[in-house]
């Protein structure tokens, strides 16, 4: 293996049950189960989807989630403005704990 | 842009492009042939059933060069159907109960017969369903008035519009197509064309602008709907989601994007053996603008002609073409992934 990360291994998949079924069994269901139309559509579900694998970085979701959303008929802007969305939500995790710095070089400081 | 016969391209040629769809890309060798999988399914050889609609590519010259074309259609195709072999089709015709013709092309209304066409296949009392790109209706003055013949003669108008929003669509089918379409959608709107309650059938045509499958047809209509009604205030009927096939400037695309072996392996991952059984040349008979006869408008573009004695619709014989073998190959995996995909849309 010359890589971490092989695009053809995201088909494997389902192989993980090869070495646990019965959770694999479990988790594929409820993946499918969650995915289906719900209370949010298909569509919104799959944009989520793409936000979160941006957020994660898994590139296998990455591929799955920009086909998934293409498929369902999202545009560029709309998937992007999802990519944002899971920027945002980083960054804004990342500063948002500047005020827990800030407190601590207040408790610190003269 | 030209057509890939005017540049002498090598997929111009049927020949070539069996070759390529018969696997002898090794990219491809692993996935298993159509019959195979029809045999899986105890569909070979695949029958025809009682024929529903007659298919009739009345030429392919078109006004557009899409991207995608598998007639590899355009301006500079001089192929169109005669009057005469028009006439063998509505001869043909008067002796079936076949209720839907289908006229295709090309873009139909360039064949300078296509009206008197429209005229002699209503009087005969069936019903016409024309394939129209839309940007033709204002590509010239003398086909401003189209909208209103179609009303008249009371056709079903069946128009692509690849996706709600101009990128796209103008990548797929050339710069300011969406403009045009978005007019001419707005004049068919304006005889009553998609309006409730008009009878007037306006349904559009979403194919996936790269290579990817459509998604579920109905939650592609309603964007479509919503979109169409916000940002132009333009109403439509039906949406039919259809899977692009592996043929002529599509197959180029693919090649030529190095998408081929990957989106050969999501149609054949998809394959459904529900879809399988309701593919639409099980019920169709499409004919070719010099008046051959096919099972369906790709195997027309691959020169797969009928497996029967009958090859020209001059010599339309119903019951010897009953008893053929629909002629299949690799490409008609794009008729049976997921939902499947025709003419009309999805199938299961």
């Amino acid at each position: 293996m010359d890589s971490y990360y092989n695009p053809a291994d995201l088909k494997k998949f389902g192989n993980i049950a090869e070495f646990q079924k019965e959770f694999a069994d479990k988790f594929f269901a409820y993946y499918g189960a969650v995915f289906a139309e719900g209370a949010l559509t298909a569509r919104e579900k799959s944009l989520i989807a793409l936000a979160v694998s941006h957020a994660v970085q898994c590139p296998y979701c990455i591929d799955a989630y920009t086909n998934d959303t293409l498929e369902k008929g999202c545009s560029e802007p709309e998937m992007m403005e999802a990519v944002h969305v899971a920027a945002a939500i980083r960054g804004g995790a990342t500063l948002v704990h500047g005020v827990q710095m800030m407190n601590k070089v207040k408790e610190l400081s003269m | 842009m030209k057509s890939l016969k005017a540049t002498g391209h090598e997929l111009a040629d049927s020949a070539f492009q069996l070759t390529v769809l018969s696997r002898e890309a090794a990219a491809t060798a692993h996935l298993p042939r159509f019959h195979q999988q029809l045999a899986g399914v105890g569909l070979l050889p695949l029958r025809p059933v009682a024929p529903a609609v007659l298919q009739l590519n009345v030429g392919k010259m078109c006004n557009q060069v899409c991207r995608h074309c598998h007639v590899d259609a355009g301006p500079d195709r001089k192929e169109i159907m005669t009057r005469e072999t028009m006439q063998q089709c509505l001869d043909a015709l008067a002796r079936t109960d076949i209720q839907t013709v289908d006229l295709t092309g090309g873009a139909p209304e360039m064949n300078p017969d296509f009206r008197w066409l429209v005229e002699e296949i209503t009087n005969l009392g069936r019903k016409v369903l024309v394939r129209c790109n839309l940007t033709i209706i204002v590509a010239n003055k003398k086909y401003h008035d189209l909208p209103e013949f179609f009303r008249q003669h009371g056709v079903e108008v069946v128009s692509s519009l690849p996706f709600y929003s101009a990128d796209k669509t103008d990548r797929q089918r050339g710069a300011g197509v969406f403009a045009d379409s978005i007019r001419a959608l707005h004049m068919l709107n304006a005889v009553g064309y998609g309006q409730p309650g008009s009878g007037l059938v306006l349904n559009l045509v979403y194919n996936p602008s790269g290579a990817f499958l459509p998604g579920a047809q109905l939650g592609l209509e309603q964007q479509f709907k919503r979109a169409l009604l916000k940002d132009h205030g333009i109403v439509f009927n039906n949406l039919f989601a259809i899977t692009n096939l592996p043929v002529s400037r599509y197959l180029d695309y693919l090649i030529e994007s190095n998408n081929y072996a990957g989106y050969m392996e999501k149609l054949v991952t998809a394959f459904n053996p529900a879809a399988a059984a309701g593919v639409m040349c099980r019920s169709t008979l499409s004919v070719s603008w010099d008046g051959g006869l096919y099972d369906c408008d790709f195997n027309q573009m691959l020169d797969l002609g009928v497996a029967s004695p009958v090859q020209h619709i001059r010599d339309f014989d119903a019951a010897a073409l009953a008893e053929r073998a629909i002629v299949i190959n690799e490409h008609c995996y794009g008729c049976t992934a997921g939902s499947g995909s025709s003419c009309g849309g999805t199938t299961v």
